[in-house]
């Protein structure tokens, strides 16, 4: 176990600006890696964690430089290496998984072909051999019957199985280390809990070293052995993962831990004020000075080193490190959420379905539209003013195609839209008048898109101002800037473009905009999904102070069911746009649940090695809802027989006013789910 | 929380943005080559009927397809006219109209294309298929048609020549709309119930700008040199006023002993073609849009 098969010396690469001035990516990194052993980088996005591993295979992005400093692997310097020379190493000793397997992956030639191409390049077997190679290492990444696999293309997998491809490609050069770069960013939470329990098997059945690059604190705490956590270029924590987890010694790490909200816990987290320095920006001092709760004078002007503290076992990057160590353990607070519920309700969904289904000839001139088995279905839902109702499941349960609906964006088959009781919301935009429109405004999951770059964000406040409004000249800038107050950001930023803001920055613009229309409903649509941690708790609070100042209702669209938890007040889950289980959130999170529910419940990651996911069912993915019976009767584990395939299971409530719809009684599925 | 100066980028005025955008274009070689050529090609056109030596028009026989000489610099062609004098003055005619049919060919092409992409459907399908109809007809058969039914004159040159050659924009506009249209502000505007005109104007054309320009630029070159290609064909400007394509084509003949008399407009011609168009791919550059991974249509 002693043995170092990477070791990376002060290494420090940067780009040349527009100026000439160099600025640094990441700034004098020392780390190794050693056989067998999982290495977890976590950091902010811009933190440098990407570029450190792309280094660590002898790869710099076009662009980047190396500064100096060497990645060392088999006592030979990566980064001065030939092309030559790398292309007998990179998928033979060294290895990479990629984001995004789909994009990875040749679209136009099938799965077999593309693991036999990574064979003939890296290993010395005759073409027999890889044949049996091939459906070996589909095996091993556990593909269903690997012969038919190896036929399909890569468009036939889901998004998981594609995944679990990358990682047999990967293996097929048998190497020493195996770099993963957000392996299970893009996937479903039920996926993403087998996924990681794979990689577990694979490091300890081939004793690989692994690299495991994440934003994702939950992930990275089930997979690793050691964490090492980067900060604005800059290695500031490094020690074994339980340690770092259960009792951070690095300010950074302590925030991170306290902000990320937690399925135990009801409430919103308390947030970390500030973001992460722009690279360039630093010229002395802690990096992380401007956010620490526990910096001194003396952080401002000078940068701690990197100290490696003996008995923990740990280097860390900071001059109060001791003051930390008192804290036994992360003490999280929570914010209880306020909700000033009236008895009154401002929106009803009934019996609304959605199909995406291609309309006739017949129907599109009848203008109607036909689909026995419409990809949403038998939606029922009321919503009572001020409260935060919250949508989840996993990608294709038709939680955003809802809200899409709600907004006008989407015709419905079937079913009704009632506002505030009386007025009916045509689901056609053009039918709807003005003040339909502005009581309902969205805000999107990615800023980057919802803001239009070309704008200022005078710019883009301005438009529902003027639309809904019609305020002009002095008028308009007060309410602006009244805006952009409530949101938490300055006048100053009347003039910026989106690009020259932050994510978390950007987002609240999108806020703002959202509520200059003063709407009565707003939909959040995965609203903190694209942001870090660290911003994620801080946008999370602000929606909910300005719900509280405004008594908004909120419709909050969520994969993450820890978020969910966090903010809402009630929780609707949904499987293949059909609904599961609607309750209070406090309720929904306790047994008896959904036996999907339960799933999703299981497979939620939590900062914490002591907490393992569940694998309940399997991670397949259905295309389509099934004709009829119950909506999940595909992946059920707890299924019952011909009922559940063939009749439309009940909604049973249960005594707190949980609302589950599935056949086994709820008695027995307590009792069930408790053991 | 504050910017360093290095992420700070105050809001500038369009001035000072397209001096920026010159001033990079010109930071390469073959951006300042074209620049350079361009430039010349424009002030030259401004400028040459006060410089030209000679008349253009004046015939005289006794000077026939004179050899270049110290007098007559590019010789003389076999009317005896000024072969410098025709040749300076010969691009302001082909400059001037395809210069305001490329506006044209601009306004209604990248205007449609954006409205195409923007509404898509079924109006979409119709306004497409009809322009694909029109780009599978030779252009230069439409345009000698048009030409012998209206005549040669500027006010029918520059619109069909402008027809003719927005349509390639059209589709141009259109795929560069359908890039901006999937993102989520224009989601968002349509949600907030902003009018098809409101969001084409401030939301799609601030985005799609760079790449239509662009677009417009390249083809620009091109009309000149179909341009020049109806001048060739005598259904161009007519004589005697000089123009590059009317002179080689008067001139091919005698090209076996009398070499100079095309050469010197061929070189014009060449030349504005190659500038405008190394032009437009620094413009692109500049602008951050790479043409190599957008097929030409």
């Amino acid at each position: 176990m002693t043995e170092i098969i990477q070791k990376v010396k002060n290494l420090s690469i940067g780009f040349k600006s527009k100026k000439g001035e160099e600025i640094l990516i990441l700034r004098n990194i020392s780390t190794n890696i050693k056989k067998g052993e999982t290495v977890g980088i976590v950091g902010e996005s811009g933190s440098g964690k990407s570029t450190l591993a792309l280094a660590m295979m002898g790869y710099v992005k076009h662009g980047l430089y190396t500064i100096g400093g060497e990645c060392e692997f088999n006592s030979s310097n990566l980064l001065k290496m030939k092309n030559r020379d790398l292309e007998k190493i990179r998928g033979r000793k060294i290895a990479m998984i990629p984001q995004n397997a789909g994009q990875a992956l040749t679209p136009n030639l099938k799965i077999g072909y593309q693991i036999d191409e990574a064979l003939q390049l890296h290993s010395d077997l005759n073409e027999e051999e890889r044949e049996q190679k091939i459906s070996e290492l589909l095996n091993k990444v556990r593909l269903p019957s690997p012969e038919t696999i190896a036929l399909r293309y890569p468009h036939e997998l889901s998004g998981g199985q594609q995944q679990r491809v990358a990682v047999a490609m990967a293996l097929a050069g048998t190497p020493d280390l195996l770099l993963l770069d957000e392996p299970t960013t893009g996937l479903d939470v039920t996926t993403q809990a087998h996924v990681l329990e794979l990689l577990n098997f694979i490091a300890k059945d081939t004793g690989t070293s692994m690299v495991y690059v994440s934003h994702d604190l939950g992930a990275i705490a089930q997979v690793s052995d050691r964490i090492i956590v980067m900060y604005s270029g800059e290695i500031v924590l490094e020690g074994p993962s339980r340690d770092i987890l259960k009792k951070p010694i690095h300010p950074y790490t302590y925030g991170l831990l306290k902000s990320i909200p937690k399925l135990s816990l009801a409430g919103l987290p308390q947030s970390m004020p500030g973001s992460q320095p722009q690279p360039g920006t630093m010229y002395r001092g802690c990096s992380f000075f401007d956010r620490c709760d526990f910096s001194e004078e003396k952080c401002k002007n000078n940068s701690p080193q990197l100290e490696y503290l003996e008995e923990l076992n740990t280097s860390v990057r900071c001059f109060n490190y001791k003051s930390l160590m008192n804290h036994s353990q992360v003490n999280q607070t929570v914010n209880k959420i306020k909700t000033s519920l009236e008895d009154k309700e401002i929106l009803n969904l009934s019996e609304v379905s959605i199909s995406y289904a291609k309309q006739k000839l017949l129907d599109q001139v009848l203008n109607r539209i036909s689909d026995d088995n419409p990809t949403v279905k038998d939606i029922n839902i009321n919503i009572k003013k001020g409260e935060t109702i919250a949508l989840v499941g996993e990608s294709g349960s038709g939680k955003s195609t809802i809200l899409k609906s709600i907004a006008g964006l989407l015709r419905t088959k079937g079913g009704i839209i009632k506002f505030d009781q009386n007025r009916n919301l045509s689901s056609d935009l053009k039918e709807r008048d003005p003040n339909d429109l502005r009581i309902i405004q969205l805000i999107f999951q990615n800023p980057d898109e919802s803001l239009n770059p070309n704008h200022t964000v005078e710019e883009i406040i301005a438009q529902p101002l003027k639309l809904y409004f019609g305020l002009k000249s002095e008028e308009l800038k007060k309410n602006i800037i009244d805006l952009l107050q409530k949101v938490r950001l300055g006048e100053f930023y009347m003039s910026r473009y989106p690009r020259q803001l932050s994510g978390g920055e950007k987002q609240r613009v999108a806020v703002a905009r959202a509520f200059a229309a003063k709407p009565d409903i707003i939909l959040c649509d995965e609203v903190t999904s694209a942001l870090d941690v660290s911003v994620q708790a801080a946008v999370l609070n602000l929606l909910q102070q300005l719900k509280e100042d405004f008594g908004t209702t909120y419709i909050f669209v969520s994969h993450d069911l820890a978020v969910v938890r966090a903010i809402s007040d009630r929780v609707a889950v949904l499987y293949q746009g059909r609904l599961c289980e609607v309750g209070p959130s406090k309720d929904v999170y306790q047994f008896p649940s959904h036996p999907y529910t339960e799933v999703l419940l299981g497979a939620v990651l939590e900062p914490d090695p002591d907490i393992k996911p569940k694998l309940v069912a399997e991670d397949i993915v259905e295309e389509k809802p099934p004709q009829k019976g119950c909506s999940f009767q595909g992946r059920c584990s707890r299924i019952l027989g011909d009922i559940c395939k063939s009749e439309i299971p009940p909604w049973q409530i249960t005594e707190s006013g949980n609302s589950i719809r599935c056949h086994i009684p709820l008695k027995e599925l307590q009792k069930d789910q408790i053991n | 929380m504050k910017l360093d100066n290095i992420y700070q980028e105050e809001k500038k005025s369009n001035l000072a943005k397209l001096s920026e955008i010159i001033i990079t274009m010109a930071s390469r070689p073959s951006g300042f080559i074209g620049l350079s050529i361009l430039i010349f090609h424009v002030i030259l056109a401004f400028i040459s009927p006060y410089i030209a030596p000679y008349d253009f028009k004046a015939i005289n026989p006794t000077l026939m397809l004179q050899a270049p000489s110290a007098e007559y610099w590019f010789g003389t062609d076999d009317l005896g006219r000024d072969v410098f004098t025709r040749t300076i003055l010969g691009g302001r005619t082909a400059l001037t109209i395809t210069f305001f049919g490329s506006l044209i060919a601009l306004l209604w092409g990248g205007l449609l294309g954006i409205f195409c992409g923007l509404v898509g459907g079924k109006t979409d399908d119709i306004v497409m298929r009809i322009v694909d109809a029109f780009l599978s007809i030779p252009w230069i058969l439409a345009m000698l048609l048009i030409v012998s039914l209206l005549g040669t004159s500027t006010e029918v040159l520059i619109p069909a020549l402008g027809f003719f050659y927005g349509k390639g924009i059209v589709r141009v506009a259109r795929a560069a709309t359908h890039d901006v249209i999937a993102k989520d502000f224009i989601v968002s505007a349509r949600a907030r119930g902003h009018s098809n005109f409101s969001i084409i104007w401030n939301e799609i054309i601030p985005n799609v700008r760079d790449a239509i320009l662009v677009e417009g630029a390249m083809r620009w070159s091109w009309m000149l040199l179909g341009f020049s290609s109806l001048s060739f064909l005598g259904f161009g400007v007519s004589p005697p006023t000089p123009d590059w394509g009317l002179m080689i084509s008067n001139a091919r003949g005698l090209m076996s002993f009398a070499y100079w008399s095309v050469i010197a407009p061929i070189v014009g011609l060449s030349s504005l073609i190659i500038g405008i168009n190394l032009t437009a791919d620094a413009f692109a550059k500049a602008l951050g849009i790479d043409r190599s991974t957008k097929a030409p249509v």
